[in-house]
C-alpha cells in the first residue's frame, strides 16, 4: 500500500485538468490542475487571492469551471450543484464551519442526504443513530439530539468531520482547519486527519502554517495569481522553497523596525475586567513604543481593544491618557481622546464599502473638515489626499467607491482614517491579516515611521514572526488574562507560543 | 427546571393563554365552557391556517405581507364561481382558489428567487396589485349570501364527530405542516436556508427555489382560506381581511417564530395565532370595545419581538474559564 | 521633515466630472419621464395645462411626499417606519379631540406635531434602545397608533375644526401656489441640505452602508437612527395637520395605504431599499411623477384602487427594471466575448 503511493501509479481518487474559471473583471484560475490521492494528504499553499477558494468552490460543485474537466475515478464528471460534488463524494470542511447553529448536531450531519422512512419521511431515530456512531468514530462525545450553537468551536468542527464521513465522502477538503482551534485541539484534528488516511480518504488540506503542513502532508501544491506554480513530495521540500513558489521571488522577511527612543508613558490601564471575556488587564504604553499583544485566537485580545475604546462596556478599570483620567462610553468619545483602533474585520468594521474612497478617510474626522455641521468637499479632499499618499494608496481616484479595491489598498485606506485623527495612540488589531506581501511591507514600514514619529502603538497580532519583528514589548494573553510579557531583548518564538498556549516549561 | 422550562416558548405560551383564560373567567366564568372554547377555536381556524404559511416563509428569511389580499382575492374568485355556476362541485372550487393561490403565490416567490428583489418590497407591491384585482374583476360589486349555493355556505360549518369542518380543516392542516416540517427535506430546508443562507448551499439546498416553494405553500394556505373566509362570513367584497396580513404576522411572531429567520415551529405558530383568537374573542364578553382589538394586537406584537430579541440574543464569546463555569 | 524619496503618484479626486456624473443618474432619467408624463398628460387633456388645475393637483402628492423626505432618510440608513400612515391617524385624531375641547388653531398645530415626535420617539427607543428590528417594531406600532384612533373614534368623526385651521390644507400663499405645495417645496431644499450636504447627511450614508464600521469611526449610530425616527414622526404630524386641515374632518381610517405609497415614492426616487444610497433630488422627482400619473388617471376618470394596482405594479418594476437591465448587460457583454 505504502508502496504504491510512493510508486505512483495509483490511480488519483479526483483530478481536475485545465481548468479555468473567470469573474467580471478577475481571471480567477488559468489552467490549473490537480490530483488528490487515496490515503494522502495534498496541502495547497498561496497567498489570499491565489484561487484557492475558487478552486475549493469549483471542487464542490458551487461554481462550475469556464474551461477544463475533472475526473472522478477515471470518468469525467459534471458538478452542477453542490448535491453532484457531494454525491461523488466530495466534501469540505470550512474555516468558518458552514454549520446550522439552531439545527440539531445530528441534523446538521445528516442535511440533505438524512435517512428516510419507506414512505419517503425523514427517519429521524435512525438518524440519530447513525449520527451517534459517525461521532465516535471522530473520537467526540456528543449527543446528536442538541443543538449545535450549544457547542464549542472545536467540537463544530468534530460535527463538520462527522459529516464529511455521513456522505461517505472519497475527497475531504480542509479550508485552513486550524484557524480558530486551541493548541490542544490542533493536535486531535492532526491525529483524526491520520485515522482519515488510513481509511483511505483523499485530503486536501489548505494553510497558511507552513509548521502544519510539514506535519501532516505528504504532497504539496502551490498556487500564485491563479496558476499552479508547482507541486512535488512535502518531504523533498522545505520552507523557504515554497514561501518562493508563492510570492515567485525571495522574500527573507524583513521587518523595517526603526530603533526608536521610547518616552514618557502615555497610556496607562488598570484593572480592566469584563464578565466573561477578559480580567485584571494593567499595562502602560509608552511615546514611540510599538507594543505587541499576541495569543491564540479568541484569548480576548480584541475583545479588550474593543471594550478599550468604548465599543462594549468593561465592568471595571480605568484608563489615564497623559496624565488625565478618561472615561470612554463610545468610540467616538475615543477619538475624541486619541485611542484610535484600526478592527481586525477590515470587511465588516472598518473600510465602509459604498463610500468613496475620500469619505472613508474623513468620516472620523469630519468635525475638522465641516464648518459648523456643513461639508467642506475641498477640506475632505484635501485630507484624504495627504494621508492616502503617505500610505501609497493605488486607486484610479479619491471618489472611486472603496469596495472596487484590492484588500491590502483597503487595509490602506483604513489605516489613513484612523491616522487622519491624528491620534494619540493607534491600536492595530492583525494588520496584515489577509492582504498581500507588498502592502504587509508598506503597512510595517509605515508603523514603524508612526512610532519614530511619536506615536504609541498597540499592535494585536497572531503572527508569531509579525510580533517579534515590529514589538518593543509583547504582552502574551491567554483564555482572557495577561499569562506573560517580553522585553524585545528577550522575545523567543518558543516562550511566546508556550505562554499563549499554556504549555508549562519544559525542564 | 421550571426555568429551563420557561424559556421554552410554546410552554410559555401554553402558560399566557392560561393565564388569559384565567383572567377572562374572573369576568366571565362562561367563556371557559367546553362549547365556549370549541367555539374560539373554530373562530381562529382560518388565522392558523394562515400563520402556519407564513411560518414558512418566515422561517426562510422572507415575508410575505400579500397573504390577506391573496385570500381576499381567491375567495372572491371562489365566490364568483359559485354564484355563476352553482353546479360545480365545491371540492372542486376550493381546488381550484388553492392553485390561484399557489399562483400568486409563485408571483412573489419568483421574484424574490429570480430577480432578488426584497420580499416586503415584492409583497407591498402584490399587496395592491391583488387587492385591485379584486376590484377589476368584481367592479366593485359585492356578492352576498343569496348569491352562493347553501353548500357553497354549509361546507365549513358542517358538524362532524361534534366539530364543524371548519375547525377539522384546520386540524388536518396542523398535521400536514407539522409532517411537512419536520420530516420532509422541503421543510427542513426552510430552517437550513434561514438559518443560515450560505452553508445552506453548501449542503446543496437552493436558497431561491426553497424562498420560491415556501412562497407557494402560504399562497396555497391562502387560496384555501380564501374560500374558508367567504363561505363563513357569507359575502366577498374588495375589503375582506383588510390588514389581516397584521394579524397573520402577529400571530407567528408571538408564537417565537424569528423574523430574523431559521428559529420557529408549528407548535408556535399554532399557540401564537390561539393567544390571538383568545383576546379576538374575549374582548366582547368582558365589555371592551371591539375597536380596541387593533391596538391590542398592536402592543403584543412588539411586547412579542422584544421578547424574541431577548431570547436571541447571542451569548458573546465566553473567553474567561470562570464565567463558563457560573 | 525629510524629503520622500519616491514622488507618490498623484491620485485625482475624481475621473469624471459632476456633470458628466449626473447626466448617467438615476434623477436624470426620472426627470426624462417627468417631462414625459407632462407633455403626454398636456396632449391627452386639454384641462391639464390649465395653472388651477395643475396646483389642484400638487395635493394628492405634497402630504406624502413631505413624510416621504424624512422616511428617504430612514431607509438610506438600513431601517424603515411602515407606521408613518398610522401616525397621521393617531395625530390627526388628538387634533380632532383636542378641537372638540375647543382648543384654537395653533393649539392644534401644536397637538398635531407633539403626537408624531411622540410616536417617532416610541419607533426611535424601540429600535434604537432595544436593538429590535424596525420592519416588525413599526408593523407593531402601525397597528397600535391605528388602533388608538379606532378606540377613540369607533365609527364616528371629528369635524368641529376652528376655521382659521382650514388655511394650512386650503390657503394659498401667492397666486396658484398652496401653502402645502411651498411649504413641500420648501422642505426639499431643507432635506436636500441635511442629506447632502452635512456632517449628519453623511453619517447617515455611513450608518446605511455599514452600521459596525460606522460605529467604530466614531459615528452615533442609536442617536442618529433615533433622530431619524423622531423627524418621520415629525413629519407626519405636519402632513396630518396639511391633510386634516384640507378634508376638515377625521376619520380612524384617515391616510390608510399612505406607507406603501410613501415606500414607492421613496423607491421610485433612486433609493435603495437595502439602504446606503438615494438622494433628495430623485424623491421629489419621484412625487411629482407620482402625483401627475395620479392626476391624469383622475383626469381619465379611472378609480382609486386601480391607480393602487399601477402603484404596486410601479414599485416592483422600478427595482426589477435595473435588475433586469444589469443582467441582459452583463449577458451581452459576455456573449461578445
Amino acid at each position: 500500500m505504502l508502496q504504491d503511493r510512493t510508486t505512483a501509479r495509483i490511480r488519483p481518487a479526483i483530478a481536475l485538468e485545465g481548468i479555468s474559471k473567470s469573474f467580471p473583471g478577475v481571471r480567477a484560475l488559468s489552467d490549473v490542475s490537480l490530483s488528490l490521492y487515496p490515503g494522502s494528504v495534498t496541502a495547497l499553499v498561496g497567498e489570499n487571492g491565489a484561487g484557492k477558494s475558487t478552486l475549493v468552490k469549483i471542487l464542490t460543485g458551487i461554481y462550475q469551471p469556464d474551461e477544463g474537466t475533472i475526473n472522478v475515478d477515471g470518468t469525467t464528471v459534471h458538478f452542477a450543484t453542490a448535491t453532484a460534488a457531494a454525491r461523488a463524494g466530495v466534501t469540505a470542511i470550512h474555516q468558518e464551519t458552514v454549520l446550522f447553529d439552531e439545527l440539531s448536531v445530528g441534523e446538521n450531519i445528516f442535511l440533505g442526504h438524512a435517512p428516510r422512512t419507506r414512505v419517503g419521511l425523514i427517519d429521524w431515530t435512525k438518524l440519530n443513530t447513525d449520527a451517534r456512531a459517525l461521532l465516535q468514530r471522530v473520537g467526540a462525545d456528543i449527543d446528536p439530539t442538541i443543538r449545535l450553537r450549544d457547542l464549542g468551536i472545536a467540537n463544530k468542527h468534530l460535527v463538520a468531520i462527522a459529516r464529511a464521513l455521513s456522505i461517505d465522502a472519497r475527497v475531504v477538503i480542509m479550508d485552513e482547519p486550524t484557524a480558530a482551534l486551541s493548541y490542544k485541539e490542533i493536535h486531535e484534528l492532526y491525529e483524526l486527519i491520520d485515522r482519515l488516511k488510513a481509511d483511505g480518504k483523499a485530503i486536501l488540506f489548505i494553510s497558511h502554517k507552513f509548521d502544519e503542513i510539514f506535519r501532516i502532508a505528504d504532497r504539496y501544491t502551490v498556487f500564485r495569481d491563479g496558476c499552479m506554480v508547482g507541486e512535488g513530495m512535502v518531504a523533498e521540500t522545505n520552507q523557504d522553497d515554497l514561501v518562493r513558489m508563492m510570492v515567485g521571488r525571495d522574500v527573507g522577511q524583513v521587518f523595517p523596525k526603526q530603533p526608536v527612543e521610547i518616552g514618557r508613558p502615555v497610556l496607562t490601564v488598570s484593572g480592566y475586567r469584563h464578565p466573561t471575556e477578559f480580567e485584571d488587564i494593567n499595562f502602560q504604553l509608552r511615546r514611540g513604543e510599538i507594543l505587541g499583544f499576541y495569543g491564540l485566537v479568541g484569548a480576548g485580545r480584541s475583545e479588550f481593544m474593543q471594550a478599550l475604546i468604548g465599543v462594549t462596556r468593561p465592568s471595571a478599570g480605568a484608563i489615564r491618557l497623559d496624565d488625565r483620567v478618561l472615561v470612554i462610553r463610545s468610540p467616538a468619545e475615543a477619538i475624541d481622546a486619541g485611542i484610535v483602533y484600526v478592527p481586525e474585520e477590515r470587511g465588516r468594521q472598518g473600510a465602509i464599502i459604498g463610500l468613496p474612497i475620500f469619505q472613508n478617510v474623513t468620516l472620523p474626522s469630519l468635525s475638522r473638515t465641516s464648518r459648523s455641521g456643513f461639508l467642506r468637499l475641498a477640506e475632505e479632499f484635501k485630507l484624504a489626499r495627504e494621508y492616502t499618499s503617505r500610505l501609497d494608496l493605488r486607486a484610479a481616484s479619491l471618489d472611486q467607491d472603496v469596495g472596487t479595491l484590492s484588500g491590502g489598498n483597503q487595509q490602506k485606506v483604513v489605516i489613513a482614517k484612523w491616522l487622519a485623527t491624528q491620534p494619540k495612540v493607534i491600536i492595530l488589531d492583525e494588520p496584515t491579516k489577509g492582504i498581500d506581501i507588498g502592502s504587509k511591507a508598506a503597512v510595517h514600514a509605515f508603523m514603524s515611521e508612526l512610532a519614530a514619529q511619536g506615536l504609541s502603538v498597540i499592535m494585536v497580532s497572531s503572527e508569531i514572526p509579525e510580533i517579534m519583528g515590529m514589538s518593543d514589548r509583547v504582552i502574551v494573553m491567554r483564555e482572557g488574562r495577561m499569562v506573560a510579557e517580553f522585553e524585545r531583548a528577550d522575545l523567543d518564538a518558543e516562550k511566546l507560543v508556550r505562554a499563549a498556549a499554556g504549555i508549562q516549561e519544559a525542564v | 427546571m421550571v426555568r429551563t422550562l420557561l424559556k421554552n416558548r410554546e410552554v410559555l405560551l401554553v402558560v399566557a393563554i392560561l393565564v388569559l383564560l384565567a383572567l377572562i373567567t374572573v369576568r366571565f366564568p362562561g367563556f371557559v365552557a367546553p362549547a365556549s372554547l370549541a367555539r374560539v377555536y373554530n373562530d381562529t381556524s382560518i388565522l392558523i391556517i394562515l400563520a402556519l404559511g407564513q411560518m414558512a416563509v418566515i422561517l426562510t428569511r422572507c415575508i410575505d405581507l400579500s397573504m390577506a389580499a391573496n385570500l381576499a382575492l381567491c375567495g372572491m374568485v371562489a365566490a364568483m364561481i359559485n354564484a355563476t355556476m352553482p353546479g360545480i362541485p365545491i371540492p372542486l372550487v376550493i381546488l381550484t382558489v388553492m392553485a390561484l393561490g399557489a399562483a400568486l403565490g409563485s408571483i412573489n416567490g419568483l421574484l424574490v428567487w429570480k430577480l432578488d428583489i426584497p420580499p416586503i418590497v415584492v409583497t407591498l407591491g402584490t399587496l395592491t396589485i391583488y387587492r385591485g384585482l379584486i376590484f377589476l374583476l368584481s367592479g366593485g360589486a359585492w356578492i352576498n349570501a343569496h348569491q352562493m349555493s347553501d353548500s357553497f355556505k354549509a361546507l365549513p360549518r358542517f358538524e362532524i364527530a361534534g366539530a364543524p369542518v371548519l375547525s377539522w380543516l384546520s386540524v388536518i392542516m396542523i398535521a400536514i405542516m407539522f409532517l411537512i416540517m419536520s420530516r420532509t427535506p422541503l421543510g427542513r430546508a426552510f430552517f437550513a436556508v434561514g438559518g443560515n443562507p450560505h452553508a445552506a448551499v453548501y449542503t446543496g439546498i437552493d436558497v431561491g427555489r426553497t424562498r420560491f416553494l415556501a412562497y407557494c405553500l402560504s399562497g396555497t394556505l391562502a387560496g384555501l382560506s380564501g374560500y374558508l373566509w367567504v363561505s363563513r362570513y357569507a359575502v366577498a367584497y374588495v375589503d375582506i381581511a383588510l390588514g389581516f396580513e397584521l394579524d397573520i404576522i402577529a400571530a407567528c411572531v408571538i408564537g417565537g417564530i424569528s423574523i430574523a429567520g431559521g428559529i420557529g415551529s408549528v407548535p408556535g405558530a399554532v399557540l401564537g395565532a390561539l393567544f390571538l383568537g383568545v383576546i379576538k374573542n374575549a374582548l366582547p364578553v368582558i365589555d371592551i370595545s371591539p375597536f380596541a382589538q387593533m391596538a391590542i394586537s398592536g402592543t403584543v406584537i412588539i411586547i412579542a419581538v422584544a421578547v424574541n430579541a431577548r431570547a436571541e440574543k447571542r451569548k458573546g464569546r465566553v473567553i474567561l474559564k470562570k464565567a463558563e463555569a457560573v | 521633515m525629510v524629503e520622500t524619496q519616491h514622488s507618490p503618484r498623484i491620485i485625482p479626486d475624481r475621473l469624471e466630472g459632476r456633470g458628466a456624473r449626473a447626466l448617467k443618474s438615476w434623477e436624470s432619467l426620472l426627470l426624462v419621464v417627468a417631462l414625459a408624463i407632462f407633455i403626454t398628460n398636456s396632449l391627452a387633456s386639454p384641462y391639464f395645462l390649465d395653472p388651477w388645475n395643475l396646483s389642484d393637483a400638487t395635493f394628492n402628492f405634497t402630504e406624502k411626499a413631505m413624510i416621504a423626505f424624512a422616511m428617504a432618510l430612514v431607509i438610506i440608513a438600513g431601517e424603515i417606519d411602515l407606521s408613518v400612515a398610522a401616525i397621521v391617524a393617531l395625530a390627526s385624531t388628538a387634533m380632532g379631540y383636542a378641537a372638540t375641547l375647543g382648543f384654537d388653531t395653533p393649539a392644534l398645530v401644536v397637538v398635531g406635531l407633539a403626537v408624531g415626535l411622540a410616536c417617532g420617539a416610541i419607533n426611535g427607543l424601540l429600535v434604537t434602545g432595544m436593538g429590535l428590528p424596525s420592519i416588525v417594531v413599526t408593523i407593531g406600532t402601525m397597528s397600535l397608533f391605528r388602533g388608538l384612533s379606532f378606540i377613540i373614534l369607533g365609527d364616528k368623526a371629528f369635524t368641529g375644526y376652528p376655521d382659521s385651521f382650514a388655511w394650512f390644507g386650503q390657503g394659498y400663499v401667492w397666486w396658484v401656489f398652496s401653502f402645502e405645495f411651498v411649504f413641500f417645496a420648501a422642505l426639499a431644499v431643507v432635506y436636500g441640505i441635511l442629506l447632502h450636504k452635512t456632517n449628519f447627511g453623511r453619517s447617515v450614508y455611513a450608518i446605511g452602508n455599514n452600521a459596525t464600521a460606522a460605529l467604530f469611526s466614531g459615528v452615533r449610530v442609536a442617536r442618529v437612527k433615533f433622530i431619524l425616527f423622531l423627524l418621520t414622526g415629525l413629519m407626519a404630524g405636519v402632513a396630518s395637520i396639511c391633510l386634516t386641515s384640507r378634508l376638515g374632518s377625521t376619520r380612524p381610517s384617515i391616510a390608510l395605504g399612505w406607507e406603501l405609497e410613501i415606500v414607492t415614492m421613496v423607491v421610485l426616487g433612486g433609493v435603495s431599499i437595502l439602504g446606503g444610497s438615494g438622494t433628495i433630488p430623485g424623491v421629489v422627482l419621484a412625487a411629482l411623477i407620482m402625483g401627475m400619473v395620479t392626476f391624469g388617471f383622475g383626469l381619465l376618470n379611472v378609480p382609486g384602487i386601480v391607480m393602487s394596482i399601477f402603484i404596486g405594479l410601479l414599485l416592483i418594476l422600478v427595482i426589477a427594471l435595473p435588475i433586469v437591465y444589469r443582467r441582459v448587460r452583463r449577458r451581452l457583454k459576455e456573449g461578445a466575448r
